[in-house]
């Protein structure tokens, strides 16, 4: 469904991503993780077309999308949601979750129906003609994939949808993701909280300083030394085996 | 009782066609002219968040259009009605085109829209097909053939008209997909993209209706007044005016261009009565502009439906 293919991108003499290949299966729900600063957002931004990459290639459903403009990434069916949620604040949550679905649906009560129907089944029933500014950010992140469902994607790139969550709520998000899923839709997902990485995803590729360190099972990551030494510091793995 | 004040706007707009009173038809003349003005640069700028400083770029061409083509060409005005829109929509277009590709917004914009419009004045100052500073005088012949009236009821009923057509499309707006669209583009740029929204396309067509509607009223003008030179086409008084009319109002509303040209004529007649010394208008604009700005962001239709305002109690309630 995605194919990365050694991208790179560099901010001044900072290169913020070296080289990162990845494939995300159809149907699958892959992750993306690593410590801050890693570069993470910055190859979902480049992949969903936010910012141009120097150099590299990505591939989205068989057709080559790089350089691409992130608007017509989204009509071919991959959408993203960002990590700092951006409502439109000015409109109601319908209002907003409308406006992804204007991009199947040219008819406007059809879009109404349908941006009523996806945040009844996102959890955001009550709070439809509530203003977006309204929100608590447990709803907000609801809300982000609320609108990114609306377009009817093919591949949802989901940015931290987790961050600043409750338990309860990372919980019921990641049920929430598994049923998007399971309704067809392949998720590739940047998380910081392992748990749901664990719980959620068939493969993780972690990133540290920009590069791809290491992918597999979230089992297989979690063992990995060279990840328990890109999040805890030099020496960690070793450290570790030592004492524990 | 404050929301049924359209109907008012209306039953007062149809007033000055039951009187002979020449100042009464001249007041809801201008008045309705201002509102016309002001839902021009709604459509583009209250709606998408366009912050145009130049928009009588727009009113200019429209009025040059319809004088050059009857004293040069002898084409009939009501043809040059329609000519004039197009014209408007195309400059809207190109300026559109190469602003948003460029990647200007907010100030930035609005500093290009200021510098088109002053290129503008200064072509037309300097052209031979406009006359130069000396502007274009259409000779009087009054007669509805000819776009001229002898009686002002008649330049004031076409005024209402064009100024319903601006505010129909104004309530397409409201209710379209398009509208919908172009106004998640004003709220939020990143995620109008990420939801699949061509943002430079959307802003250009935008500013090429806005650019079409304000046209025709440069058109009105010159049809009335029998004169255009290039300050009063391209002036940057007139952009502020629009501006104005618009934010006092309500921008991104159906109404507030209405409810704005009221109030701003309103306090502009006063003001003449108390203060006339040249360059106090201006100053007063600026003024009022500031006020909007730190206390009424929504303008006047925004105390009506306080929905930012709501939003944030409601926040606190949370």
């Amino acid at each position: 469904m995605l194919e990365v293919r050694t991208l790179s991108k560099r901010f001044g003499g900072l290169r913020a991503v070296k080289d990162v290949s990845l494939d995300v299966p159809a149907g699958s729900i892959t992750a993306l993780i690593g410590p801050n600063g890693a570069g993470k957002t910055t190859t979902f931004a480049m992949i969903a077309g936010f910012i141009m990459p120097d150099s590299g290639s990505v591939r989205f459903a068989g057709t080559d999308v790089t350089r691409w403009r992130p608007d017509r990434i989204a009509a071919l069916g991959m959408v993203r949601t960002f990590q700092i949620t951006q409502p439109f604040a000015g409109l109601s949550v319908a209002e907003n979750i409308r406006v992804g679905a204007f991009l199947r649906h040219h008819d406007v009560a059809e879009a109404e129906a349908r941006a009523r129907d996806v945040g009844t089944r996102l959890g955001l029933g009550p709070m439809l003609d509530r203003p977006a500014a309204a929100l608590t950010v447990a709803g907000r992140k609801r809300l982000e994939v609320a609108r990114a469902l609306a377009t009817e994607p093919r591949l949802l790139l989901l940015d931290e949808v987790m961050a600043g969550l409750n338990p309860s709520e990372v919980n019921e998000i990641v049920a929430l993701i598994r049923q998007v899923r399971d309704g067809g839709v392949t998720i590739l997902l940047i998380e910081h909280i392992m748990q749901a990485v664990a719980a959620l995803a068939e493969t993780a590729h972690v990133l540290a300083e920009g590069a791809l360190i290491a992918s597999g099972t979230p089992r297989q990551i979690a063992a990995d030394p060279a990840v328990v030494e890109a999040y805890l510091g030099h020496g960690a793995a070793e450290r570790m085996a030592r004492h524990g | 009782m404050l929301r049924y004040w359209p109907i008012l706007a209306v039953v007062a707009a149809l007033l000055p066609f039951a009187s002979s009173s020449q100042f009464l038809v001249n007041l809801a003349m201008l008045t309705a002219f201002s509102a016309l003005l002001g839902q021009g640069w709604n459509i583009a700028c209250g709606f998408g968040g366009l912050t145009s400083f130049g928009h009588a770029v727009f009113f200019g061409i429209g009025a040059y259009a319809v004088a050059i083509m009857q004293t040069r060409f002898g084409i009939n005005p009501w043809l040059g009605l329609p000519a004039a829109a197009i014209l408007g929509a195309a400059a809207g277009a190109v300026l559109g085109a190469a602003a948003f590709r460029a990647g200007l917004r907010g100030s930035y914009f609005a500093l290009v829209t200021l510098a088109f419009a002053e290129v503008f004045r200064i072509l037309a100052n300097s052209l031979d097909i406009t006359k130069g500073g000396l502007g274009i005088l259409i000779p009087l012949h009054p007669s509805l053939p000819n776009f001229q009236f002898a009686d002002r009821r008649g330049a004031y009923a076409l005024v209402l008209v064009l100024l319903a057509v601006a505010m129909g499309i104004a309530a397409w707006l409201r209710r379209s997909r398009f509208g919908a669209r172009l106004v998640a583009v004003r709220e939020n740029e990143d995620a109008a993209a990420a939801l699949g929204i061509p943002l430079v396309r959307t802003k250009t067509q935008a500013l090429a209706l806005s650019g079409a509607v304000t046209a025709t009223a440069g058109v009105l003008y010159a049809q009335m007044f029998l004169y255009v030179d290039p300050n009063i086409a391209f002036g940057a008084e007139r952009s502020v005016e629009m501006l104005l009319v618009a934010m006092i109002g309500g921008a991104g509303t159906v109404w507030g261009p209405v409810l704005g040209a009221i109030v701003l004529h309103l306090i502009q007649d006063t003001a003449r009565m108390l203060i006339d010394t040249p360059g106090f208008a201006p100053m007063l604009y600026g003024a009022i502009l500031l006020a909007i700005i730190a206390f009424l962001p929504n303008g006047i239709a925004g105390l009506r439906l306080p929905r930012r305002r709501s939003a944030r109690e409601e926040v606190r309630r949370a």
